[in-house]
């Protein structure tokens, strides 16, 4: 690849950059610049063509310029940011090309990174409101993301920028129509009865994306439509017949189906619903006909009667997953619905011969010894599997076989006697896992306490209804998922993902001068402690600490209350606090600890104070809910100085970053 | 924000393959092989369209058999991308012609160009057709030089009709840039009308479900833009409630049109005004549920029985309810049997016809080259299972039916006129209509 570079493009490049006459060829010097991504050596020939190519008169030089400024920096590596350059591209906000306008916004974000991003103030909220008319598609998803920076001031504000973007929820473009549904569900997190609107009247477009011919969009939909569900249950009832799967589906999109179909089920159409996951349990890939069957049994929790009679009948097709499944789904069904245990009780001989796999196995032994009174011919059943306990191959079947037999040993005691003999001495002379055979011998030592003893042990409750009360009642407010919504999360599914950005909290940028960008940041912070005072990037307005500023926390508390919020925040926050690396990290540019909550506190809190060279204070008060995800940061200023303050909460944001990477 | 972009061929092989940040390059491993690694050795459970890969993330759409990927960082919209990769897929067939591998592959330089224009340090600068003709300076390298003579006499989706009236059925997927070496561009415009048919039946006949998903797509050749007026049916209504019109009203519930097309005539006289640019546009998408005005082109009515010797006899009767004068090709009928089911005898109404027992899936399959309206097929199938059971008919069904019906919608909707004004003689304007099946299931 040319861009990536050999000596010969490299040369190539360089002399390309250098010509001047490069700059009147539009087209080749635009091509030059394209191609800047990853050379050394080549930033010197670089600044000068792309300050003047941001003047260019042709917007298709403009465009390249712009995104090549991102580069350079990105070349230049931890160099400081050139605050000309910074504001050169503010002010192309306003340029007449709107891809420009959107490159400018892209440009800034990734140059303005370490200090959270490009700043959507009302001014710039408001042009780009105003210029979102002229972008195309990509241009206006994109722009809609950015606009989740911006805060209205006022209610009637709000009311008047969803006014201006009503229009883009009918937009023909799937990607639009969902990044607008987030600004809106993000901006009005506090009226319920908009964000509700907004739910309804993106169904449509939401429903068509459901339908569409692309899969791939289709399952992007979908999981949307699950993550709505989960704090709008009834929403899609209505059309709960779009979720009907086609025959020539791939099955990550039935799963995803069935499991819509199960969360939309209502006493209208639970018929229907259910015939029609009825016909996927007999379908040939056995991922799926099991899939079917556990939602049939998920089901089965609020419409008992009719889902265990299909479930019966599914039984005597004798197929191995079948049984299991429906065996299964039988053992979390009767410790929900104790209604129910009699007819599953019926259902449950001859299941043990179509059994093969552990699962499946270890459900059916739990229901004949939990439920072993009612089915005549459980001691004979578990028999069969005390006889064949030498061939078996799993140690969680032995457990659950053990257990069981104990069980049942107290209801039946009679047929039971003679077996558990014999199992309990496999299992504590033969046995070769540990796990089985210490559980062997702990039941043996019960046992020889007394059968009251092992009564009051073994015989809990046979059911918990009130659990599937708990569960039902999951139902969580849109402002959980609100800022989630278009993003890989839902996609990922909320296990998943959590999962997965645990292990990998960003993308390993193997360019960047320093693999870890963590390290990067502490390090220099170190460095920088070092220092007398700290000097912040020249664009944000000079802001200089001074060191040994003692506040007494009389007069912090006094100056807290009679000074107005400046500015409010929140910084992403996961896992647990480490006062002591806050503190110390915080101390070393010069922000002072006022008071600080002891670890684990919930909820956790800070206050801090700092004061710049000018002799203004700044107030900090940081707050961390329980199991929120992000730290609640209000800021009160002395004197009003918005450039002071947009550089201190730079600097707190550095450092809050910075603890919290040594923190976990 | 996209990192890479590559293209693979359904075997693994990098096809295109292009990285607009530089960033990833550090890895362990190649992306582009780790990518082939996970989707072939994915969990049963877990969707491949987006799959996570130390802190990158692979998004990809696959089209006719290839696999369109990019890599993107964890803050990406899901929307976008897939929008965007399908759009992408839809880019390259408008200036390549139809996609595989070897098309691809010859097409290379040409992709790499478009790729760039699109993206730049992988931000989507633009997709649309017009702008990007500007930079293009490849030609495009057709598979086949296309001929019309040689198609000639093949119709529009395989019918036999008049030469002289309808676009031989590849006309409209060639390139839109002239392949090299063939001068003089024909002037065509392809206005198509396609409808996918989602429907479910019940075991006594009523419809369940009945879903249609209806697009206007427009391919034009036509070198220089000029507005173009297009008609559609004057009893078009969208809602339940609008009236319009003297004749049957053709309905739909929803309709979103394309940001270009403009629709000041449209509510009074059904036009819809755009000024195309070369290559494909989806004008209109629609969708009806439930009720549709023409009866269901197809309904089975099976008959199931044991004969003495134990094998099981399944009757089944299709009755195709088009106009006479309509008709539906390559009809295929997939019925799932009982998974013990070891041989099978048939009895089919014409030759033509065949039917096999497919293993793998444990079904029948019914091929039906073509059927007339208002004909009635049928078909008589013993198979053979042993240890049948009253249960094992569970497993019987739900037969899927896959067809194609050119030249009719469901809807009813059809375009009225096409018009375009200019001096230079009329370019050729085609009106194609075709509904095929997605799902058509019924029940037993």
């Amino acid at each position: 690849m040319p861009y990536l570079g050999g000596e010969e493009a490299l040369r190539e490049l360089r002399r390309a950059l250098a010509n001047p006459h490069v700059q009147a060829d539009r087209l080749r010097y635009r091509a030059a610049v394209l191609r800047v991504i990853r050379m050394p050596g080549i930033q010197e020939y670089l600044q000068q063509p792309l300050l003047s190519g941001l003047r260019d008169k042709a917007s298709y030089v403009r465009r390249a310029a712009v995104l090549g400024c991102a580069k350079m920096l990105k070349l230049q590596g931890d160099c400081e940011v050139d605050g000309a350059l910074v504001n050169e591209l503010y002010s192309l906000l306003r340029d007449r090309d709107p891809i420009v306008v959107v490159n400018c916004l892209r440009a800034l974000e990734e140059i303005l990174k370490k200090e959270g991003g490009v700043v959507i103030n009302k001014p710039i909220a408001h042009h780009l409101l105003n210029r979102m008319a002229d972008l195309d598609q990509w241009g206006k998803s994109e722009v809609l993301t950015f606009l989740l920076r911006y805060r209205p001031r006022s209610e009637e504000e709000l009311f008047d920028i969803l006014n201006l973007l009503d229009g883009y929820l009918k937009s023909s473009s799937p990607s639009v129509v969902m990044a607008a549904t987030k600004l809106f569900l993000v901006l009005a997190r506090e009226y319920p009865h908009v964000q509700a609107d907004v739910l309804v009247r993106v169904k449509g477009p939401l429903l068509s994306a459901c339908t569409s011919e692309s899969r791939e969009l289709c399952f992007t939909a979908l999981c949307h439509v699950r993550q709505i569900l989960g704090s709008l249950p009834g929403h899609f009832s209505s059309h709960y017949k779009k979720f009907f799967c086609s025959y020539s589906e791939p099955h990550y999109i039935k799963c995803q189906k069935m499991e819509v179909l199960c969360e939309l089920v209502n006493d209208e159409n639970v018929q229907q619903v259910l015939e029609e996951l009825k016909g996927y349990c007999t379908d040939v890939s056995v991922e799926l006909a099991q899939g079917a069957i556990f939602a049939i049994g998920n089901i089965a929790r609020t419409y008992t009667e009719q889902c265990v009679g299909l479930l019966t009948e599914l039984l005597g097709l004798q197929q191995e997953h079948i049984t299991s499944a429906v065996v299964q789904a039988f053992r979390d069904l009767v410790w929900l619905c104790p209604q129910c245990t009699d007819a599953v009780c019926r259902a449950l001989p001859g299941c043990e011969d179509a059994i093969q796999d552990s699962e499946g196995k270890q459900a059916l032994i739990w229901l004949l010894g939990a439920h072993g009174e009612k089915v005549p011919n459980a001691p004979y059943v578990l028999e069969d599997f005390v006889e064949n306990v030498k061939s078996e191959m799993f140690p969680a079947v032995k457990m659950e076989l053990l257990t069981a037999l104990v069980r049942l040993f107290l209801s039946r005691p009679a047929e039971c006697q003679d077996m558990l003999g014999r199992l309990l001495h496999y299992c504590i002379e033969e046995e070769m896992d540990m796990a089985v055979r210490d559980r062997g011998l702990f039941y043996y030592r019960l046992l020889q306490s007394g059968v009251e003893v092992v009564k009051r042990v073994l015989c809990s409750p046979k059911s918990d209804p009130s659990l599937g009360l708990l569960e039902d009642q999951t139902e969580r407010p849109v402002n959980t998922w609100a800022s989630e919504f278009n993003t890989l999360a839902p996609v990922y599914g909320r296990e998943r993902w959590a999962l997965i950005t645990a292990h990998q909290p960003e993308p390993s940028y193997a360019c960047s001068p320093c693999t870890d960008s963590r390290n990067r940041d502490t390090e220099s912070l170190i460095s920088e402690g070092n220092k007398e005072v700290l000097k912040v990037h020249p664009d944000t307005g000079s802001l200089t600490l001074i060191p040994d500023v003692y506040l007494t926390a009389e007069q912090f508390e006094k100056s807290w209350l009679s000074l107005d919020m400046s500015c409010h925040l929140s910084l992403p926050w996961c896992g647990t606090v480490h006062p002591d690396t806050i503190q110390t990290a915080l101390h070393v540019v010069h922000i002072q600890t006022i008071a600080m909550s002891k670890a684990g506190v919930q909820p956790w809190k800070a206050y801090l104070s700092a004061q710049d060279d000018t002799g203004c204070l700044f107030l900090t008060e940081l707050l961390l809910e329980a199991a929120d995800p992000e730290m609640q940061v209000s800021v009160k200023q002395s004197e009003a100085k918005p450039e002071a303050l947009r550089a201190f909460i730079s600097v707190l944001r550095t450092v809050m970053g910075a603890a919290a990477g040594l923190g976990s | 924000m996209l990192s890479q972009i590559f293209i693979l061929s359904s075997k693994g092989d990098r096809l295109i393959h292009k990285d607009f940040r530089g960033e990833t390059c550090g890895t362990s491993t190649d992306l582009a092989d780790t990518f082939y690694r996970r989707i072939t050795s994915l969990p049963g459970d877990q969707a491949p369209v987006f799959m996570a890969h130390e802190g990158w993330h692979f998004v990809h759409v696959r089209h006719a058999g290839l696999y369109f990927v990019a890599t993107t960082t964890p803050d990406a919209s899901p929307f976008t991308l897939v929008e965007f990769l399908n759009r992408l897929v839809t880019l390259l067939r408008d200036f390549c012609g139809p996609l595989s591998e070897k098309n691809v592959s010859l097409n290379f330089a040409l992709i790499y160009e478009l790729l760039d224009e699109m993206l730049d340090y992988g931000y989507i600068q633009t997709t649309a057709p017009e702008v990007l003709r500007n930079f293009m300076h490849t030609e495009p390298v057709a598979t086949k030089p296309f001929s019309l003579l040689d198609l000639g006499s093949i119709g529009l989706f395989g019918a036999e009709t008049q030469q002289s009236r309808v676009a031989p059925s590849s006309a409209a997927s060639r390139p839109v840039l002239p392949p090299r070496g063939e001068q003089g561009t024909r002037n065509e415009v392809f206005v198509d009308v396609v409808e996918r048919l989602t429907v479910v039946i019940a075991a006594n006949g009523t419809p369940m479900k009945v879903d249609v998903q209806g697009e206007i797509r427009l391919k034009c050749y036509l070198p220089s833009c000029v507005e173009m007026r297009i008609g559609l049916t004057e009893e078009f209504c969208v809602g339940k409630s609008e009236l319009r019109g003297y004749g049957t009203a053709v309905r739909v519930d929803e309709c979103a049109f394309h940001s270009s097309v403009k629709l000041d005539e449209f509510e009074s006289g059904r036009i819809l005004k755009v000024t195309p640019s070369q290559g494909e546009l989806t004008l209109m998408q629609y969708q009806l549920a439930d009720d549709i005005p023409s009866p269901l082109p197809f309904r089975l009515f099976p008959t199931v029985d044991q004969d003495p010797t134990g094998r099981l006899r399944l009757y089944l009767k299709l009755r195709c309810d088009l106009p006479p004068k309509s008709q539906a090709l390559n009809v295929r009928l997939q019925l799932p049997v009982p998974k013990g089911v070891s041989s099978l005898a048939q009895e089919l109404s014409s030759p033509e016809q065949t039917a096999e027992l497919q293993p793998s899936t444990k079904s029948i399959r019914w091929d039906i080259p073509r059927c007339q309206g208002g004909s009635q097929l049928s078909a008589l199938f013993k198979l053979e299972v042993p240890g049948l059971s009253r249960a094992s008919l569970l497993e019987l069904g739900p037969a899927n039916l896959a067809f194609e019906l050119p030249a009719h919608t469901c809807s009813g909707l059809h375009i009225r006129f096409v018009r375009l004004p200019g001096p230079a003689g009329p370019p050729q304007r085609w009106v194609r209509y075709l509904t095929h099946s997605d799902s058509y299931v019924l029940r037993f």
